[in-house]
């Protein structure tokens, strides 16, 4: 390992050690990763080193006197660069239930397989 | 006045409630399920945030989804549902053993509830300032996390722009991402303790990810603002005293706090509950059943969980045991556990030996690679390897009947569980 | 409480200052054929001094009758049984002990034994240390006896203003709040006052009952010169199931400076422990000390010694309005004509409130107001129904009468959203508002749960925006957004 600085450093969060995590590259480009226990702590730092997606959960506006505002989740992680414009497109939705929890409200955004669904079931206003 | 009667009355349909209620029904109990809000769920209905259901149903949930699992089972089965109905007051002094419930309903009017059995399923309230006692003046923008969460998840406002959270809890990190997430600038996340207290993951992706900073060991020594807050003073703690001459201020408009939660219970002490000063909740048999005969307590009521898959859990075995006081079902004999070296406490405090069960308890060493010792009156009974212990992540043992099948139980023996 | 254009006539009295004082000048003028307008600078009544104090009725004991503030204290403390008859406030005559913790002190119990005497308090006993132990049990083993003075009790000092402003209001008195008076001058007999958002009022007299800015008043009317001092008092709130609440009211044995930090049973169940006495000079100043707490809970475990910081819910400050040397200053001035002082009303300004209403109808009546008693001057206003103070039969009734009855808001304090509305109603339209008139928010979660719903009252029984809801008035806004 040569003495250089590390590109970056985060916490492993795949299980509740939260090992202290450096990532290296070298001259061929190639990461290396120490200060993790176990091979979990390689595969997360790629994935946040090169593609890092989060889960992004917040609610949109609901036609409803029951609950004004409708719980929504996305369905899997989306990558970072994307958040922002997805909960801007999800604060400008208005939904009407009745919506059943799971439901697609915004397909596939801006092209990157995650879908945007309700993350709880609303019926309609009697 | 509506009179009603029902097996098990249960109190709160919140994680606990849910459970606890859909676990009486599916044993043919009559059951009434008790609720001040209009919908099921309790908090889960504002943690609109991942990270339930792991446990439960091996998939990762929003609270609303983990509740809604629940509320369903609830709906299909055969419970009585009354929401928008609180609660105020639960006799149980009463000369047939019947249980007493009063509840106030905009719909029903007063109705009397009487019940063999009693599951309180009530949850937490938050500690607030004036728990905390933070010196300074009183303006607006003071907000616990937990009613700042419902008032942007719920009800879609934003109490204000430039936030400062005390305390870095799962509740204080989670909305630090929130508020951050509307649109408000978190400037500081400060935390009394050495270290956190939320889940590593919850640092990373709700303050790392924002680059929100955390202050260990500070506090916020005094709020500013005579209308509105304008400001915080943040002083390191110096041996556990604030110290003045490094104090800096942070100006800001609102105050989260998420300094804590406190299990209500209120109705379950004027019912005669005798409360476990460990945890604020009530003293559990095995059998989860409080000091006041057929009146149990589950879920963060009992003791402040971390995690709702447990909470259900907890709540199924003691729906369970409800069912069985119901059927005259006791265990014949019980044994006192008491919490051993660097243990918090643990729930319950007694274990049967023709039944034993899981126990949860916490630590209070944070420790990786650390050792479980449970001991019989002082003799080593069993050993368990957990990878990493931290006080505010609860843990858990289950009893296996083989172990304890093996131990020479006594009249007056003592399990005491510590960990190292 | 309205705070529109005065369309009538000139008033007869303008009364400046809508705390305790005032209040019962108002109530008390209502009972005659007089045209009287109380003028409040906030936006609602009792929010100034009479907003934060102890809540105490004395028990005559503390002062030599000497002084004007002991006479009215007496007075006032014989008013109470009556007021709470007419008005709808939670009132107890618990009593008071007067703690010594050692012989030094039993010989200042005498002194105050004899003064209760002379003053003509009611049941005024000296204790050895097995009566105070028997009266309260809680005491500190250090206590070596004390005096009991069973005539004196608590109340909620806002809850009593609300009461008394609401009778007379309904015997014609028109309140004005967000009032706050900037100028004043004198033509053809009578006062023309204006206010600081160009509202007028004019009034033949006027009465200065303005707490802590009763030195500016009087300066704006050319009446005599003093200064009122801020003496800040810092209290603890401690929960309503703490171990330490006492039966009685404790004081310790008072200074030169004053009566000392008291242990409290509220009306309501909570304890309040303090207040602290501190001179300051920023009349706006209500912040809690860090200091001044740690002394409370100190001189408080001094008489209970199971007063416990985890027990603590709440910290406020209150504001003592001091001048002079102490005594209240109620006269009619010697500079400005018809202009009636009521300055320096600290303690015990609660307990003589009533007397000091009757003191200054007689003042006016001697500064020419003639006063003739009205036929139908009603004394009693309706009583308000609150779920928690009822039976369960009597609250299911009230919720088949109005459903809000049966929704309960703060479960802490058992408030129900008829209550809340009709504090809404009734123009206590802030959040503080709503509290300090119903109690809900109070209780040991501190309106973790409520909150929210009532701020959605306010907006659905006003309709108010979000962004307009207040904590109590103008910059105190709760919400700045909304998704």
């Amino acid at each position: 390992m040569s003495q250089q600085e590390p590109i970056q450093e985060m916490i492993c969060i795949s299980c509740p050690l939260g090992c202290h995590l450096s990532l290296y590259k070298d001259e061929t480009d190639k990461l290396t990763v120490t200060g993790n226990k176990c091979k979990r702590g390689v595969v997360y730092a790629e994935e946040e080193f090169y593609a890092p997606k989060r889960v992004v959960t917040c609610t949109c506006r609901a036609e409803s006197t029951v609950l004004p505002r409708l719980p929504v989740r996305t369905t899997t992680s989306l990558p970072k660069e994307h958040i922002d414009a997805l909960l801007k497109a999800a604060y400008e939705l208005t939904v009407k239930p009745p919506v059943a929890c799971g439901q697609v409200l915004i397909e596939d955004f801006n092209g990157t397989g995650v879908n945007l669904i309700a993350s709880m079931s609303l019926g309609a206003d009697r | 006045m509506k009179e009603l009667h029902y097996d098990v009355l249960v109190i709160g349909a919140g994680a606990g409630g849910l459970a606890a209620a859909a676990e009486v029904a599916k044993h043919d109990a009559t059951c009434a399920l008790v609720e001040r809000e209009s919908h099921l769920g309790g908090i889960l209905i504002q943690c609109i945030h991942n990270g339930f259901g792991l446990e439960e149903y091996k998939e990762e949930l929003t609270g609303p989804e983990f509740a809604e699992r629940l509320a369903v089972e609830v709906r299909n089965s055969a419970v009585d549902v009354y929401t928008d109905t609180t609660v105020t007051q639960l006799e149980t002094d009463t000369d047939d053993g019947l249980k007493i419930a009063y509840c106030f309903s905009a719909v029903y009017g007063v109705i009397r509830i009487s019940a063999r059995a009693v599951v309180l399923a009530m949850g937490c309230r938050e500690r607030n300032r004036g728990n905390i006692r933070t010196p300074g003046t009183r303006p607006a923008g003071v907000y616990t996390a937990g009613l700042a969460q419902r008032l942007v998840n719920i009800e879609g406002y934003i109490p204000g722009k430039d936030v400062v959270i005390v305390g870095s809890g799962d509740i204080g990190l989670i909305m630090a991402r929130r508020m951050t997430w509307v649109g408000a600038t978190v400037h500081a996340v400060i935390e009394i303790q050495p270290y956190p207290s939320g889940l590593t993951r919850n640092i990373v992706q709700c303050l790392n990810d924002f680059d929100i900073p955390l202050y260990l060991s500070h506090v916020v020594s005094r709020i500013e603002g005579r209308d509105r807050v304008e400001k915080v003073r943040v002083s390191p703690l110096d041996n556990g005293i604030p110290d003045e001459d490094n104090s800096f201020d942070i100006p800001c408009d609102t105050l989260l706090l998420s300094v804590g939660l406190v299990p209500e219970n209120e109705l379950s002490k004027e019912a005669g509950v005798d409360i476990n000063p460990q945890t604020n909740g009530a003293l559990v048999d095995s059998t989860m059943m409080t000091s006041v005969d057929g009146v149990f307590s589950c879920g963060n009521v009992l003791h402040v969980h971390d995690l709702a898959d447990w909470v259900a859990e907890e709540a199924r075995r003691t729906g369970r045991y409800a069912v069985q006081y119901l059927r005259n079902k006791r265990p014949n004999r019980q044994v006192r556990i008491k919490a051993g070296a660097n243990v918090r406490y643990i729930n319950p405090t007694m274990f049967d030996p023709d039944n034993p069960d899981k126990l949860y308890f916490r630590s209070l060493i944070v420790k990786n690679q650390a050792k479980l010792h449970l001991k019989l009156d002082h003799n080593p009974v069993k050993e368990v390897k957990m990878s990493h212990i931290q006080p505010s992540e609860m843990l858990h043992v289950n009893l296996k009947p083989k172990d304890v099948a093996s131990w020479n139980i006594m009249k007056d023996s003592v399990l005491e569980v510590s960990v190292e | 409480m309205a705070s529109t254009d005065r369309s009538t006539a000139r008033a007869d009295v303008a009364i400046i200052g809508a705390g305790l004082s005032g209040s019962c000048i108002a109530r008390q003028l209502s009972a005659y054929e007089l045209d009287t307008v109380l003028l409040e600078k906030e936006c609602d009544v009792s929010l100034g001094v009479s907003r934060a104090n102890s809540g105490i009725v004395h028990g005559g004991f503390h002062h030599n009758l000497k002084y004007l503030k002991s006479r009215l204290e007496i007075r006032g403390n014989l008013m109470y049984d009556r007021l709470q008859r007419e008005l709808d406030f939670p009132f107890k005559r618990c009593g008071i002990l007067v703690v010594a913790l050692n012989d030094e002190e039993m010989k200042y119990i005498d002194h105050l034994y004899t003064q209760g005497l002379e003053n003509g308090a009611i049941g005024i006993e000296m204790c050895s240390r097995e009566r105070m132990f028997e009266l309260e049990p809680k005491l500190n083993s250090d206590c070596v006896g004390g005096l009991h003075a069973p005539g004196g009790g608590v109340l909620e000092p806002y809850r009593f203003v609300f009461s008394v402003v609401e009778s007379a209001k309904k015997n014609g008195v028109e309140v004005l709040t967000k009032f706050e008076v900037e100028r004043a001058e004198r033509a053809n007999e009578h006062y023309t006052i204006h206010a600081a958002d160009g509202r007028t009022v004019e009034a033949r007299y006027v009465v200065n009952a303005a707490g802590l800015y009763a030195d500016r008043v009087s300066s704006i009317f050319g009446a005599e010169e003093f200064t009122i001092t801020p003496r800040k008092g810092e209290y603890y709130l401690l929960d309503r199931a703490t171990q330490a609440g006492p039966q009685r009211v404790l004081f310790p044995v008072p200074t030169k400076v004053s009566k000392g930090m008291l242990v409290i049973p509220t009306v309501e169940g909570t304890v309040l422990i303090g207040p602290t006495a501190e001179e300051i000079e920023d009349k706006e100043d209500l912040s809690t000390n860090a200091d001044q707490l740690a002394q409370i809970l100190d001189q408080a475990r001094k008489m209970v010694p199971k007063v416990s910081q985890t027990d603590v819910i709440t910290a406020f400050s209150g504001l003592r309005p001091a001048s002079g040397d102490g005594d209240f200053y109620i006269d009619i001035s010697k500079k400005a004509p018809n202009f009636i002082q009521v300055a320096g009303i600290q303690s015990p300004g609660l307990t003589a409130a009533p007397a000091i209403g009757e003191y200054v109808k007689d003042l006016l009546k001697k500064a020419g107001c003639s006063l003739s008693e009205k036929s139908d001057y009603d004394p009693f206003i309706s009583k308000l129904p609150r779920i928690r103070d009822v039976s369960p039969y009597e609250a299911d009734a009230l919720v088949a009468s109005n459903p809000a009855y049966g929704n309960v808001v703060c479960r802490c304090e058992e408030i129900s959203e008829a209550e809340i509305v009709e504090a809404i109603k009734r123009g206590h339209a802030t959040l503080d508002g709503v509290k300090y008139f119903t109690r809900a928010g109070m209780g040991r979660c501190q309106g973790g749960f409520c909150s929210y719903k009532i701020m959605k009252l306010l907006m659905r029984e006003t309709g108010m925006s979000y962004r307009e809801i207040q904590k109590r008035g103008a910059g105190t806004e709760l919400l700045q957004d909304a998704l």
